[in-house]
């Protein structure tokens, strides 16, 4: 199953709860801050290398504080 | 019937269907006559395991847009005081009756006016009014809690009947007015409900940004100025003529009536000012008076409370004598006649 | 690509004022999202308390009516008796529910209040700076217990869930934690079935979820959900403490 998720990188606050909670590794701690201060998640580059991506399983976005992440999923 | 009684079925009449409180003497008769009654009008009565939470049932209930009353007496008032100082800061209505007793901590239960001061500015933290109202007759505890559940609606402030034991116990003969039908009352359209067809709104006194804190105040205070210049209540008895006046609420109002039908028959002239609205006090009508009259004669049963805001209101103007018997003792009139004869028509005004 | 996951329309789109990581956040949308599931957002009427979720009401779409400290199973019975048919839940801490509270809280319980709690515990008194909380765990260093909580100096950390198990007007309460997927998932599950129990009528419902509070406890977030799992839990097992509707043998775990 394919998936994708969107980040809202104005809303999130760095805790890293995504990142653990992913369990392909498809998320990390960017480099970048957003406007409130905080190094906000992103989607690894690489992220669909060795074709185990996202598989839309919402896992990140059921941990993620700031309902900052919709996960999409691929309709069959 | 017996004052408790009296104020218990003038709130039901006036559409209250929902009482919250605590036991204390000797207010234990109004909270009993509501436990009986309320029920057989569809009404919900519940005995609470502290002051504090009944008075936040209250809040509750006038949250969602009931008409609600809570009693008791000085030592629970006390502990209602959080609760009533967030009704004043949420802007809700509720009926709050003190039959006061002797003070301060445990007290007694005896007839007193020591709650006076706790009352009239507003009693808890911040800043805030209550509508205070002191009757002094069977049929007055009955219109004015009838009329109190109409005002506390009408400005979205707490009102307080402020009584005591004397009055809580008196039997007296007392005319009824109609059944209120709950379903007519006036709508209250902020009131929590649920988000049915509307926005979801909330009711909240936290208000973290000073400047919007401040404009919050201020409208608090525009509300109570209003208030006071459109409730003012009082009774004016024989001072046209008078030489000196006394100014008593309550059942010290009672007392001092006599004593004035007492003194007049000696062929003394003097006359009594009841305020009936302690807080807003009947300033302008107590300025009106002193324009005719010289000595004023405060009498409260407590050490002196009262006599600060008729000070205030005469700015040392006129003469201002206190008489007060604190701790639940009560004087008879004659004491009272005797005091002001003796006191002030033989050596002050002799 | 469908749309799996989303903002629930109950939760009003706004950034929340909360900390990174914290349990408050979680739980919000949690309850959000189970009102709408429900369908419940008409009859809805939230009590925030005083501590970190105080501007509850900035979040939730639903009617809410603000209490002041620990009173809101008080107001929240005053709001459920003259609404009988709503869904009246509060919203509270542990310092809030089980120290300032805990009378009205009791109380409610027994009388068998129809409202329903939901008890944050994170053991320390958030929004006035990391104090002792009545849950704060044995040998915890909080501002006010800078040695570590010693039980019979400072008190032991209270149960208040199996206390009010005991109550006979309690009718469901169930202790979880939001520091997992699962455990997010049983979160849900508890506060749906609570909410349920009281629109049924069958008695007082509460849902104690155990909460990170990253700040406070001077941890990462994740640091801080692993502290929940392998220390709080110690003191605060997770489970059904009560169910009136579970069969005979289950009702009561204690």
């Amino acid at each position: 199953m394919k998936g994708s998720i969107k980040i809202d990188s104005s809303q999130c606050k760095g805790c890293a709860f995504c990142v653990e909670a992913c369990p392909n590794g498809v998320i990390e701690i960017g480099a970048k801050r957003n406007a409130m201060g905080y190094f906000y998640a992103v989607v690894k580059k690489d992220g669909a290398k060795d074709g185990k991506g996202c598989t839309g399983c919402t896992l990140c976005a059921v941990m993620c504080p700031e309902v900052a992440i919709e996960v999409y999923r691929e309709e069959r | 019937m017996r004052g408790s009684h009296i104020v218990a079925e003038a709130a039901l009449r006036a559409g209250c269907r929902y009482y919250f409180g605590y036991p204390i003497t000797p207010q234990n008769e109004l909270p009993e006559y509501m436990s009986r009654r309320l029920p057989e009008v569809g009404g919900v009565f519940v005995q609470a395991e502290s002051e504090i939470a009944s008075i936040n049932m209250v809040i509750g209930a006038s949250m969602a847009g009931a008409r609600v009353m809570t009693s008791s007496s000085s030592p629970g008032i006390s502990l209602k005081q959080e609760g009533i100082s967030y009704l004043g800061g949420l802007e809700l209505p509720a009926v709050i009756v003190n039959m006061m007793r002797g003070g301060p901590g445990l007290g007694n239960i005896a007839p007193s006016q020591s709650d006076y001061f706790q009352a009239t500015r507003g009693g808890g933290h911040g800043d805030y009014r209550t509508i205070v109202l002191a009757p002094a007759s069977g049929q007055e505890l009955c219109d004015l809690t009838y009329k109190a559940f109409d005002l506390a609606d009408h400005y979205r402030t707490p009102v307080l009947i402020l009584a005591d034991g004397m009055m809580g116990q008196m039997m007296e003969p007392v005319r009824f007015p109609v059944l209120r039908d709950v379903g007519k009352l006036p709508r209250k359209p902020w009131a929590i409900t649920g988000a049915k067809g509307r926005k979801s709104h909330f009711i909240r006194s936290l208000i973290l940004d000073p400047g919007q804190m401040e404009e919050h105040n201020w409208k608090l205070m525009r509300k109570y100025e209003q208030i006071a210049d459109a409730e003012v209540r009082f009774e004016s008895f024989k001072t046209d003529d008078a030489d000196l006046v006394i100014v008593a609420f309550g059942t010290a109002a009672r007392i001092a009536k006599a004593a004035v039908k007492r003194a007049r028959n000696e062929g003394l002239k003097v006359g009594l000012f009841r305020p009936i609205t302690l807080w807003p006090f009947p300033k302008k009508p107590l300025q009106e008076v002193a324009k005719r009259v010289k000595h004023f004669f405060v009498f409260e049963l407590n050490a002196g409370q009262m006599v600060e805001d008729v000070q205030l209101a005469l700015s040392g103007q006129s003469d201002v004598f206190f008489y007060g018997r604190p701790g639940g003792v009560v004087p008879n009139p004659a004491e009272i006649s005797r005091i002001v004869s003796r006191q002030f028509f033989q050596k002050e005004i002799g | 690509m469908k749309k799996v996951f989303g903002r629930p329309k109950t939760l009003k789109p706004v950034p929340y004022h909360y900390c990174p990581g914290c349990g408050h956040s979680l739980l919000h949308r949690i309850v959000a999202e189970v009102i709408e599931e429900m369908g419940v957002e008409e009859i809805a009427i939230g009590v925030p308390p005083a501590g970190c979720a105080v501007l509850a009401y900035n979040y939730f779409d639903v009617d809410m009516g603000e209490a002041a400290h620990g009173r809101g199973a008080a107001l929240a019975t005053g709001v459920k008796r003259v609404l009988p048919d709503h869904l009246v839940f509060t919203y509270q801490g542990d310092g809030d529910i089980a120290a300032i509270g805990t009378a009205e809280t009791v109380h409610a319980a027994n009388r068998g209040e129809r409202i329903t709690c939901i008890f944050v515990n994170n053991a320390v008194y958030g929004m006035t700076g990391g104090q002792m909380a009545p849950t704060t765990i044995l040998g915890q260093t909080t501002t006010t217990s800078p040695g570590g909580r010693v039980g019979n100096r400072d008190g032991f950390p209270l149960n208040l869930s199996e206390m009010l198990a005991v109550t006979r007007g309690s009718a469901y309460i169930e202790r979880t934690s939001v520091t997992s997927p699962a455990g997010i998932r049983a979160t849900k599950k508890a506060v749906r079935k609570a909410f349920e129990i009281q629109l049924k009528g069958l008695g007082f419902t509460l849902v104690e979820v155990l909460s990170p509070c990253p700040t406070n406890l001077k941890m990462s977030p994740i640091e801080a959900c692993r502290w929940v799992d392998t220390e709080m839990v110690n003191y605060f097992p997770l489970g059904v403490i009560k169910d009136v509707t579970a069969p005979e043998e289950g009702k009561n775990a204690h």
